[in-house]
């Protein structure tokens, strides 16, 4: 019997009120795309990975549309900031902050990430 | 009855004759505030209001009466304009001031304007009145000749080799007539161009196989003794020519005989006699347009000057101090009959004393350019024939001496020619549109053509301005395609063509903006790059499968998933049904997977089903049903082609010509799968009823006795346009060999999200150009259209049954990363008309921007 070396994995963890959730992992995101998260408390958490390796995560929700739909939005940077725009209308949002590029009224929640090893 | 004086309050103003210039009049009218001091009453003649009559021949290439419509409803509904269609004035009673009208309406005037426009002139030779015989004025006189054509008629003759007689020459041949010219004249277009410009316009309208004979009259018009309808002509060279149909079009004259009876004064050779304000010999009646015979003596049968005379009268009875009048119009026409451009202007025949020609002549082209050069160096007129593209530029500088040698001005570039003279080099008080007399210096006070034709009416009259004022227009920003790309769709396209760059990255640090590189890019210039790597990725050793590698992340959405995102957040899902043709079997599992899945289901427009409501994670699982059943990706999703429409063609219906079916299919399966700048429809119609409506689509084929007839840039949505003839009476081959290169050609030049229809409308020399490319292969660049087709076509695999070859492409299809198994809470569905709808979450959605 032989015993598989132990493969170092790292997780994509984020910062909720009082912990890291880890998500998945990091090999499962690709560069310029999004995942969706399911929170604890039912929300959901858009994950991206941009070209330089690092992770952000806002708010999975629209809030033009209602509709949970930012993961499937594309990753752009604007200014050397990373933004995603929203696949069913198009505003887009810094993900570092959460605010909407195209209406100053309007934010979404972004959270703390990091890349942690397991 | 009695006199219908209603609201004597007022003075009232009646219009005699609701055409072009009448209509012309009636907004001159309104913005006067006539209509708000007068009582305004139209009597109109034809069963419609004013339609466009320049732009009448265009019916026959699909233009509807209601297109060619000038009229406003809603302008005369505002303006309290009491229009009464299809009653003319009989009599007018100058002692009451009364009109009468046919339906026995009688109207009080105070002010009577007459713009009864002219008739056409019917030599008086023995049978012009047989059946069979027509004039070619009205939408009306056009259903007469195409139903007759259609059900009588296999050759048709024209009566006139003018302007008129070469529309009237082209709509024939359209219907399918072998069909004759006969001129009087010793050349064609006698009045607008010279021997020489005669000579390069018979060479190109010979080539088009019609039959012209010049020099010669009509004498008789034979018509056949049973029937009594035409059956030949018989010509003053002592031969005759056998013709099923025959169109007078030998010139108009003026409609004065209601004026006649008025006993106002008319010309020795017609024409109601008016001065420099328009007013007729009777100073509360005016006459304006064809009808009228202006100050300088001569009766105008152009729309330009009939516009500036309804401008003058309108001032007249406005009172207007200032001295608005008409003594004579620029006579500058440019046109295009039968696909040849035809232009001249100012003196254009060397009247003028001691003036001089510069001409250039290419008979092998029909190409033919005349300038008239006065004693001092100015530009007195010119005739151009085969090559109008300088019109607007040369009429503008007509009475000035041009900045470069006259020689220049016609050579073709690259002829020897120094310099092409743009618009630039116009003065500012040059008139760039001469329907509605608009100077450049009041062009380049706006900024968009839109703007320009509602401030300034320029472009809404001829139309042959449209190109010039584009020119003078500012160019939106630096033309870059967004903030990451200084270059355009085009270049870029170039770019990664010759270059072979197979990576979004790799063109973003090399070729984007100085600030953009390193970064991410953004949601307009990934799908873009996207889309131009997939569509030449088997020319550049890229992986033209869409959802692999780097491209997966530049794809938007509906790419990224193979399926429509819809506002909830589900995805639609629509199987591709080549030409619209399917099996009961499959209809069945089509219906049968809806039903297991709880899908919405709707038909198309494309002839296709479109089923809704599909969690992305439900995606894979309908399609492993639908591939099982011999389904493959409809690529609804895609900046691609959408699908080929048809009607169900000769092997059913009575009237088509060609299987349209087996046409669409062929085309559908050759063309799916490919990317381009923006979705592409198609559709095969199988005769002329056109019942799949290929004219609306980005190209369109329509069956003929002899092959097809391929129209292009044809769209439906929120700016329709009709698709222009690229070529006819194609063989099988032939027409998918011009559609190889007419769609590479596109996805090589066209700008992001820029649609074939604007597309044609946007790209220098428009229609004639792509023709010139496509077909004539003026770039030599179609052998390697073709062979990019060619390799399109080799290298297509269905996207979908790839995805589910390969698990870690199915990766993706989930709801949530760390929940896979749980569908999303958020898509909820609620039951509306026996199926589902989505719920949708409240969010006001007022006042918020969307880009």
């Amino acid at each position: 019997m032989t015993i598989a070396p132990e493969k170092t994995t790292v997780m994509v963890q984020l910062g909720l009120d009082d912990a890291w959730l880890s998500v998945c992992e990091l090999d499962r995101l690709t560069p310029g795309r999004g995942v969706a998260a399911l929170l604890p408390d039912g929300r959901q958490a858009a994950v991206f990975l941009d070209r330089a390796g690092r992770v952000h995560a806002v708010d999975n929700t629209d809030p033009f549309t209602g509709a949970a739909v930012l993961s499937r939005g594309l990753l752009g940077s604007a200014l050397g900031r990373p933004f995603v725009a929203s696949p069913l209308l198009k505003q887009r949002f810094d993900l570092e902050t959460g605010r909407c590029l195209d209406d100053d009224t309007v934010s979404v929640r972004a959270y703390a990430v990091r890349a942690a090893q397991a | 009855m009695a006199t219908d004086t209603a609201g004597t309050a007022q003075p009232t103003l009646v219009l005699v004759g609701h055409g072009m210039v009448g209509q012309r009049f009636l907004e001159a009218a309104a913005e006067r505030g006539l209509t708000g001091t007068h009582r305004v009453v139209v009597l109109c003649e034809e069963p419609r209001p004013a339609y466009d009559r320049v732009h009448l021949t265009s019916y026959f290439s699909g233009t509807t009466p209601d297109e060619l419509s000038m009229t406003d409803p809603e302008f005369i509904d505002k303006h309290g304009i009491e229009l009464y269609v299809g009653d003319p004035a009989v009599v007018v009673d100058r002692d009451a001031r009364v009109v009468h009208a046919r339906s026995g309406l009688k109207v009080a005037y105070d002010t009577l304007v007459l713009a009864t426009g002219s008739y056409p002139f019917v030599p008086p030779v023995p049978g012009k009145d047989a059946t069979g015989c027509f004039v070619y004025r009205t939408i009306e006189d056009l259903y007469a000749i195409e139903d007759y054509a259609k059900n009588n008629a296999t050759v048709g003759a024209v009566v006139g080799g003018g302007l008129l007689g070469l529309e009237a020459a082209g709509a024939l041949q359209g219907l399918g007539l072998a069909t004759h010219i006969v001129e009087f004249a010793p050349r064609l277009m006698p009045v607008q161009v010279d021997e020489g410009g005669g000579a390069a316009l018979l060479k190109t309208i010979s080539d088009m196989k019609i039959d012209v004979h010049t020099g010669v009259g009509t004498q008789e018009i034979v018509t056949d003794d049973a029937s009594g309808a035409v059956r030949g002509m018989k010509l003053s060279d002592g031969s005759e020519l056998a013709t099923d149909l025959v169109v007078f079009s030998a010139g108009v004259r003026p409609r004065d005989q209601l004026a006649r009876d008025m006993g106002l004064s008319v010309g020795e050779r017609g024409g109601i006699t008016v001065d420099e304000r328009c007013r007729t010999s009777d100073p509360d009646v005016f006459a304006i347009g064809e009808c009228a015979l202006a100050a300088d003596g001569r009766v105008y049968g152009l729309v330009a000057p009939g516009y500036e005379m309804a401008l003058t009268a309108a001032a007249a009875i406005a009172e207007e101090s200032t001295e608005a009048s008409f003594t004579g119009a620029d006579l500058s026409t440019k046109l295009k009959l039968l696909g040849v451009d035809v232009a001249s202007f100012g003196d254009a025949h060397g009247a003028t004393a001691g003036c001089l020609d510069v001409v250039y002549s290419d008979s092998r082209s029909g190409t033919y350019k005349k300038l008239v050069i006065g004693s001092e160096g100015e530009l007195l007129g010119g005739i151009l024939v085969g090559d109008a593209e300088a019109y607007g530029t040369l009429r503008a500088l007509t009475g000035t001496v041009p900045p470069v040698a006259p020689e220049a001005l016609v050579l073709p570039a690259g002829a020897g020619a120094p310099a092409q003279l743009g618009p630039d080099a116009l003065p500012a008080d040059a008139v760039i549109c001469s329907c509605h007399n608009v100077t450049k210096g009041e062009i380049c006070e706006h900024t968009s053509l839109p703007e320009v034709k509602k401030c300034t009416k320029a472009g809404t009259g001829c139309g042959s301005c449209v190109k010039l004022i584009g020119q003078l227009l500012p160019k939106s920003g630096d033309g870059g395609l967004c903030g990451c790309f200084g270059h355009t769709r085009q270049e870029l396209y170039e770019i990664v063509r010759v270059k072979r760059v197979t990576a979004f990255a790799q063109l973003l640090d090399e070729h984007g903006r100085e600030a953009a590189r390193g970064g991410e890019g953004c949601e307009i210039c990934k799908p873009a790059v996207g889309s131009i790597i997939a569509s030449l990725a088997p020319s550049i050793g890229a992986d033209g499968y869409v959802l692999d590698g780097e491209q997966a992340a530049l794809q938007d959405t509906n790419d990224h998933f193979l399926a429509n995102l819809q506002k909830n957040g589900s995805y639609s899902v629509v199987p591709r049904i080549p030409g619209g043709e399917i099996t009961p079997d499959k209809l069945i599992v089509i219906g049968e997977v809806a039903r297991d899945f709880g899908l919405y289901t709707k038909i198309t427009g494309g002839q296709r089903i479109d089923l809704f409501g599909a969690r992305v994670d439900q995606l894979p699982m309908i399609w492993t049903r639908l591939v099982d059943a011999g389904f493959e990706s409809g690529h609804a999703y895609g900046k691609s082609l959408r699908t080929v429409k048809s009607c169900v063609g000769q092997t059913w219906c009575r009237y088509g010509v060609q299987d349209s079916v087996r046409m669409a299919i062929d085309l559908e399966l050759r063309y799916r799968g490919l990317r381009s700048p923006h979705k592409l429809k198609s559709a095969v119609s199988g005769c002329a009823r056109e019942c799949a409506e290929a004219q609306s689509k980005d190209f369109g084929v329509i069956a003929t006795a002899n092959g097809w007839n391929l129209y292009v840039g044809g769209n439906g949505g929120m700016t329709p346009r009709h698709a222009d003839l690229l070529a006819q009476d194609l063989s099988d081959a032939e027409l998918i060999r011009l559609i190889d290169r007419f769609l590479m050609f596109y996805i090589r030049t066209a700008d992001r999200l820029e649609r074939t229809a604007a597309w044609l409308d946007r790209i220098d020399g428009g229609l004639d150009h792509v023709r010139d490319v496509v077909v004539h292969d003026s770039l030599g660049i179609c052998d390697e259209l073709e062979a990019l087709m060619r390799a399109h076509v080799a290298h297509y695999r269905d996207e979908w049954a790839e995805t589910l070859d390969d698990p870690e492409r199915l990766s993706r299809f989930v709801s949530f990363v760390n929940a896979p198994d749980t569908p999303d809470p958020t898509v909820r569905f609620v039951p509306e008309r026996d199926q589902i709808k989505p719920e949708l979450p409240l969010i006001p959605l007022e006042g918020l921007a969307v880009r």
